[in-house]
């Protein structure tokens, strides 16, 4: 069994506690690195969800993780609301494989 | 561009010819994995973006009710009232086998699968925005599951693309026309190789027919010679 975990601030998250999801709240950006990391080597959990207020401030820790099978790591928009970086993601899969954005 | 050292032998030509029939095949094949895969790929990555978009504007109103809700309440209050929670996920991963890219599928079973039971607080102490937003992440909930899916198989295949445009682009413009080179400065060589035999048998041939008319002549001076000496 996986699990499934929620990384973000505190307020952020908060709310996904109520769907019985591994949430884990940080208050700064380094702290949340610190913990994407455990959670990426700890190898139960499968999905994590990641806001993307936080994500902003490691790409590169998210480029470590995006051609491992676990976990994929998600970005979703935090309580300030969407900075369109998981749009821009798939803008940047497709060019990646593609060569050119052709959508 | 044909690399200078190659030995011109027969069998450096047969090891040619054969490196190349298989570059061609799996230059081929590769060009037809990638086609396909580029095919899911696009098809994917649409449903995709249509599911982000599905999610992320459900997730940002809830952010929103979550916010009244904690300007409304204490924040102990909140966190006490959500500390426990009556639901809890379990997530089996199975793997789907996409052109040989290993794509994760997820399959979800919750505790409890009444509605009613996702608030795991009594309603007399919390505010009513708290419910709104507990209540647009239950129902968001299944569709971000299946945004984390198709996500994360949209990066594998992505990577998996970008592996396979690469050694099609090798074989094709590299090791292919590298191997047709090699081809073409061998059999020429060797070519060259069986003029030269033959002009030389030739030059041989002629060297011997020479000597052999000056031996005949020889010959039929010195018999011409002692005819005339019989004769005077």
């Amino acid at each position: 069994m996986y699990k499934i975990a929620v990384l973000g601030d505190r307020e952020s998250v908060l709310g996904f506690k109520a769907l019985g999801l591994d949430v884990h709240p940080a208050e700064t950006a380094a702290e949340a690195k610190k913990i994407l990391h455990q959670l990426a080597r700890d190898g139960e959990t499968a999905i994590i969800y990641l806001t993307e207020q936080y994500a902003a401030e490691m790409p590169d820790e998210i480029a470590r993780y995006k051609d491992e099978v676990t976990p994929a790591i998600i970005l979703i928009p935090g309580k300030a609301g969407s900075l369109g970086i998981g749009m821009q993601n798939i803008t940047d899969s497709v060019e990646r494989a593609v060569g050119a954005d052709i959508l | 561009m044909p690399s200078a050292n190659v030995n011109a032998t027969r069998m450096e030509l047969t090891k040619q010819k054969k490196k190349l029939r298989t570059s061609v095949r799996g230059h081929k094949l590769l060009k037809d994995k990638r086609d396909e895969l580029m095919k899911q790929f696009l098809e994917m990555v649409r449903e995709n973006r249509a599911l982000r978009k599905r999610v992320e504007e459900p997730l940002i109103r809830a952010h929103g009710s979550f916010t009244v809700a904690s300007a409304l309440m204490s924040s102990e209050m909140m966190e006490q009232s959500l500390l426990y929670p009556q639901q809890s996920v379990d997530l089996d991963m199975t793997f789907q086998n996409i052109m040989s890219v290993n794509v994760p599928q997820y399959h979800f079973t919750t505790k409890s699968s009444d509605a009613g039971e996702i608030y795991p607080y009594g309603f007399a102490t919390t505010s009513c925005e708290l419910d709104d937003a507990v209540d647009a992440l239950f129902s968001v909930f299944e569709d971000m599951l299946k945004l984390a899916q198709m996500e994360k198989a949209c990066q594998l295949l992505a990577e998996e693309i970008e592996k396979t445009r690469r050694r099609v682009n090798a074989l094709e413009y590299v090791v292919i026309p590298d191997c047709e080179a090699k081809i073409k400065s061998i059999s020429m060589k060797l070519d060259e190789n069986e003029r030269n035999n033959t002009i030389r048998l030739m030059k041989v041939k002629d060297m011997m027919l020479e000597e052999n008319i000056v031996e005949r002549r020889k010959e039929t001076e010195e018999a011409i010679a002692a005819s005339r000496a019989e004769n005077g």
